[in-house]
């Protein structure tokens, strides 16, 4: 029997169509897949066997009627459990959310489901997304396929985990300041995060809103393309949704990248860059090379500010967006609340972990009384320097090319101080700050058998030169990535 | 030496309505001085004639016609309140002066 | 030592959109309790704001009325705070560049114009409602009103005295009717007013200490509660204390301001761009368009009706007080009414009618063509006022025209001679004595003798015939 498991989502479109297999049976060999390794990799915090198996089969029976069922038919698929979901809950991996059932679903879930993308279930993540290692989720250990002692990296550890793990064929996530690029650099997969305003963030619960942006988690690129195509576009009901003609980004994977100029900023390819990820870049750097795409150094002078741009401006926007969780509508409430004040105080400190709290507290301090100039309109201001510099490197070159992480996947427990971690997204944030769109896809192992991942970076709305250029070094790297050792 | 004090972090609980116990309270003196004083290398940079970017668009006006549309059922309203009668969402009781 | 009030007005207006400004959910908060909500108004998890252009329309209209100047760019910003009535625990909002701003209302008060300076009117979101009835020490939670279209207009601390606070809210509230922006319902909360009070020795420049009066319930609850602050803070100055600068209640009952203490930490709102909207751009093109939407105002209409119609500025002044009344002048005289028995009419018969069946008044209650048409009918002779009276309820009541109404209860007045003639003669036959006192030279008794004219003929007889015939009749006498 065919391990459809390992397949992209291309490829299982392709063999439905042309009769060699049935929705049903695709998705029981998932279910099954999903049955036998997930113990260990504890990817997914909610399987939703049944209405998996029921989508599939309403999907064979329309393609037997001969009707058109859309560009993901029959596509296994997870969700990052921070997307509101009519089926199951939607806990964002914390305490507060553990019941609450959402009564709309997100418009890219919908999307994905009006193309007939199959949801075999929710997967894990840092608790409202906030962590580069899915340490924080308030639920369960996600294991990095590659090696389960390591992490998946975070905050879509559990996307990562689960397309590396081949426990679906592609994964819906989102990336506030690389949680999508850096666990998919962690696990060896492709990461697209599409320019802000690409991808309606309607139905997302939001940690960051000005960076917040969806996207997919992928075995390959074409996959990304063809993802991107169904989720993307505007929405009336999310008014920072960019109301523009969206591409056929299928149709961009030419394979072409002569002349193609690509921008290596020095300030990222310094001393601190480690010497092995910088090499597995070099080499890939000669594969686009080889491609005769022209490339030429780039300079993103503020760099070095970003991390502490975007750390005052996401946990600011944070605090604003978690008070909502207050257990009056919905969530969690303290049971021992005997009034107003309790009910908030206890429900809060309970419902959330140490990290999402740590965060509330940085944006309350940064916006409050007498500081909101010094920290939250300074950062505003740099983070205009950030997307000029930006808005220059693209001057020159269509495209700009770094790692995606400092370093591979780390082992659990390494990073325990916050600001080692957030120094960890330095590659990303820059990204979501200039809000850009950016890719991440594997360019090798280590020597310790983990993944490697380079990030391109594109201007505004401009995905189809980084899904080129991606899809053109993958094809022509010249290597297997392999899969992950896990069976 | 840290930015943050003791008295910093019970004012920004407060504001945030979070519960600190003693050990976090010092815990977040530190962890959280760290971080704005890593946020203070910000201070280099002049910014004096430079705009703030207040959104990641430049987009303007994206209004919706003054339509009625589709509310949500009093039931799946009141479905996950951890409290709830058959109207309203129940709280402990409000007192006129909580009101800001 | 001589004092002065310094006093600036808040007022929360809810705008009469149809829906509410960041969802499509109704606007009608009366609907049974959590059934006009979505998961953005009730601030679920993953919804999002979209905001409704009616809300801008609208405000900018006020902020034109106002004298205001309109910006180009502005934005929303995120308040925040926590109250059980808050769905997402901010308040989406205006900060530092709210739409309209610089504005001023020349407020006429006790036979005076005083100039309000209008600070700025800013959009925001009206909150949910917390019902104090469950019992259980519990209180519930209502979100239909969390989201409607509310716009928050501050004043200069310009107004001098709880009379001219008065004047202020009453003229705004009449602006807001005839921009037909806003139902202006206070009771329901529609209109809400709050005051800003300090005192200082009259005649010096700086400001005293201000406190805020929050919570009542109507205009003229209003106008006490300022009167009661500023002599609480002249008499707390005199008795040699100082102003705590606090929010105050008002204790309608008790007819006194009480202190409502608050955390230190309950004012530091957190104020930052709310990223889930994009700016908001009023172009000159935008602007010019709602300007030339705008109806003629109180003020300036009221002037132009003295000019134009030769009225009173009393009539005026009450002709104005409502568009709809204004409007229906302006229609009735456009019909050919004389102005001044259109006033009369409207101001009197019309609006007593119109208060005891609470309605307001306007075309859908009775034409003004059928006003004029009996005002015609009066001077014509074919009705007598009295007669007009009976008609113009009936005109009120069933919105049929005057002549149907005449006819059907066969009111026309009677004005053929041979016909009243014949009814004085009867009347003299059956009134000797009083025949006989007017022949003794009491002439007074000719009244009562034409009030029985008047009751034979059910009081269709035309007056002034039966005053003249009759006194024919008895000169045949003598
Ligand atoms: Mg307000
Ligand atoms: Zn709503």
């Amino acid at each position: 029997m065919t391990a459809w498991y390992e397949k992209t989502a291309h490829e299982i479109r392709d063999a439905l169509r042309q009769g060699e297999t049935t929705a049903v049976e695709i998705t029981q060999n998932f279910l099954d897949r999903i049955d036998a390794v997930d113990k260990q990799v504890g990817a997914y915090l909610q399987i939703w066997n049944e209405s998996a198996l029921e989508q599939a089969v309403q999907i064979d029976a329309r393609l037997a009627n001969g009707e058109d069922v859309g560009p993901l038919a029959g596509v296994p698929m997870s969700l990052k459990d921070l997307f509101c979901t009519l089926r199951g809950n939607t806990t964002c991996a914390s305490r507060m959310l553990a019941n609450f059932e959402s009564p709309y679903n997100a418009t890219a879930v919908q999307r994905l489901e009006d193309a007939g993308a199959i949801f075999l279930g929710k997967v894990n993540l840092d608790e409202f997304a906030m962590g580069s290692s899915t340490e924080n989720s308030a639920f369960q250990k996600t294991r990095n396929p590659w090696n389960l002692n390591c992490v998946p990296g975070g905050s879509s550890g559990g996307s990562a985990a689960s397309v590396a793990a081949d426990c679906c064929t592609f994964s819906l996530s989102s990336d506030t300041g690389g949680s999508i690029r850096q666990p998919a650099s962690l696990c060896g997969c492709v990461g697209l995060k599409p320019t802000y305003g690409r991808v309606s963030r309607k139905g997302q619960v939001a940690f960051a809103s000005s960076l917040d942006q969806i996207g997919p988690m992928c075995k390959d690129v074409e996959d990304a393309a063809l993802v991107l195509n169904v989720i993307c576009g505007k929405d009336p009901l999310d008014a920072t949704t960019a109301d523009l003609p969206v591409p056929n980004f299928s149709k961009a994977l030419t394979g072409d990248v002569k002349g193609l100029r690509i921008g290596l900023p020095k300030e990222y390819f310094t001393e601190s860059l480690n010497p092995e990820m910088r090499a597995l870049i070099e080499q890939a750097i000669d594969v686009l090379k080889g491609q005769g795409a022209e490339f030429m150094e780039v300079s993103l002078p503020h760099t070095d500010y970003a991390v502490a741009v975007y750390y005052i401006i996401c946990t600011a926007e944070a605090s604003a967006n978690l008070a909502r969780f207050d257990g009056v509508r919905y969530g969690f409430r303290h049971p021992d609340a005997k009034n107003i004040q309790e009910l908030y105080v206890k429900s809060k400190s309970e419902g959330f972990g140490p990290e999402v709290q740590r965060r509330i507290m940085l944006g309350t301090y940064v916006l409050s009384s007498g500081y909101y100039d010094a920290y939250y309109l300074k950062a505003q201001k740099v983070r205009s320097l950030i997307k000029q510099d930006f808005d220059r490197a693209f001057e020159q070159c269509d495209v700009i090319l770094t790692p995606t992480s400092p370093t591979q996947a780390f082992q659990f427990g390494a990073k325990t101080d916050p600001l080692e971690m957030y120094l960890s997204d330095i590659y990303t944030i820059s990204t979501n700050l200039a809000a850009l769109p950016g890719i991440s896809l594997p360019c090798g192992l280590t020597k310790d058998k983990l993944p490697a991942g380079l990030q391109l970076i594109g201007k505004p709305f401009d995905e189809a030169a980084i899904l080129r250029t991606a899809h053109c070094y993958e094809q022509n790297r010249g290597f297997d990535m392999g899969k992950a050792p896990i069976a | 030496m840290s930015k943050i004090t003791k008295e910093d972090v019970i004012y920004v609980a407060s504001l945030a309505q979070l519960e600190l116990d003693e050990a976090a309270q010092e815990r977040l003196v530190h962890e959280m001085g760290d971080v704005i004083n890593y946020m203070d290398k910000l201070n280099a940079l002049d910014t004096d004639q430079v705009e703030p970017m207040m959104h990641a668009l430049r987009m303007t006006n994206v209004l919706r016609e003054d339509v009625v549309g589709e509310s949500l059922s009093r039931e799946a309203a009141l479905k996950n309140a951890p409290k709830h009668d058959d109207e309203y969402f129940i709280v402990p009781k409000i007192l006129e002066n909580d009101n800001a | 030592m001589e004092f002065e009030a310094v006093i600036g007005m808040e007022v929360h207006v809810e705008l009469n959109s149809k829906s509410k400004v960041f969802c499509p959910c109704s606007t009608n908060f009366h609907a049974p309790a959590n059934t006009n909500v979505c998961p953005v108004c009730l601030g679920m998890p993953g919804s999002l704001p979209v905001m409704n252009k009616d809300m801008v329309d609208k405000s900018v209209a006020v902020g034109l009325a106002l004298n205001c100047t309109i910006s180009r760019w502005s934005k929303m910003d995120r308040k925040n705070y926590f109250y059980p009535d808050l769905a997402k625990n901010y308040q989406i909002s205006q900060y530092d560049l709210p739409l309209c701003y610089s504005g001023y209302m020349d407020v006429e008060s006790d036979g005076h114009v005083r100039r309000v300076g209008i600070t700025r009117a800013h959009m925001e979101e009206d909150t949910a409602r917390n019902t104090h009835t469950i019992g259980n020490g519990e209180s519930g939670v209502d979100f239909n009103r969390s989201g409607v279209p509310l716009l928050e207009i501050v004043t200069e601390p310009d107004i001098r005295s709880a009379q001219e606070a008065f004047d202020y809210l009453t003229q705004l509230k009449q602006i807001l009717q005839y921009l037909n922006v806003s139902d202006c319902n206070m009771e329901e909360g529609s209109l809400r007013a709050e005051a800003n009070i300090s005192v200082r020795p009259k005649g010096s420049t700086p400001f005293g200490t201000k406190t805020e009066v929050k919570n009542v319930a109507s205009f003229s609850g209003t106008m006490k509660a300022i009167d009661f602050e500023i002599k609480r803070q002249i008499q707390v100055i005199r008795d040699g204390g100082t102003i705590v600068q606090e929010t105050r209640g008002w204790d309608a009952d008790r007819g006194i301001t009480f202190s409502q203490r608050m955390k230190e930490s309950a004012h530091d709102y957190r104020y930052f761009p709310e990223p889930d909207l994009v700016p908001i751009v009023v172009d000159e093109a935008w602007e010019l368009r709602i300007h030339e939407q705008q109806p003629e105002l109180p003020n300036p209409r009221k002037h132009r009706f003295e000019a134009d119609y030769g009225i009173p500025a009393y009539d005026a002044m009450v002709l104005t007080l409502t568009k709809s009344m204004a409007d229906f002048f302006e229609a009735t005289v456009a019909a050919g009414a004389d102005a001044k028995k259109a006033a009369n009419w409207i101001m009197g018969d019309l609006q007593a009618l119109c208060s005891e069946a609470k309605r307001e008044l306007g075309e859908e209650v009775l034409s003004p063509a059928h006003l004029a048409e009996m005002i015609r009918m009066i001077d014509a002779g074919e009705i007598s006022g009295k007669i007009a009276k009976e008609v113009l309820a009936e005109m009120f009541a069933s919105g049929k025209a005057p002549k149907t109404i005449v006819e059907e209860k066969g009111l026309v007045q009677i004005s053929d001679s041979d016909a009243l003639r014949e009814s004085i003669c009867q009347v003299l036959a059956d009134n000797t004595p009083q025949v006989e006192q007017y022949k003794a030279g009491k002439e007074r008794v000719i009244g009562f003798l034409v009030g029985q004219v008047m009751k034979a003929t059910q009081g269709k007889a035309n007056p002034q015939m039966v005053n003249e015939l009759l006194k024919e009749e008895l000169s045949k006498l003598s």
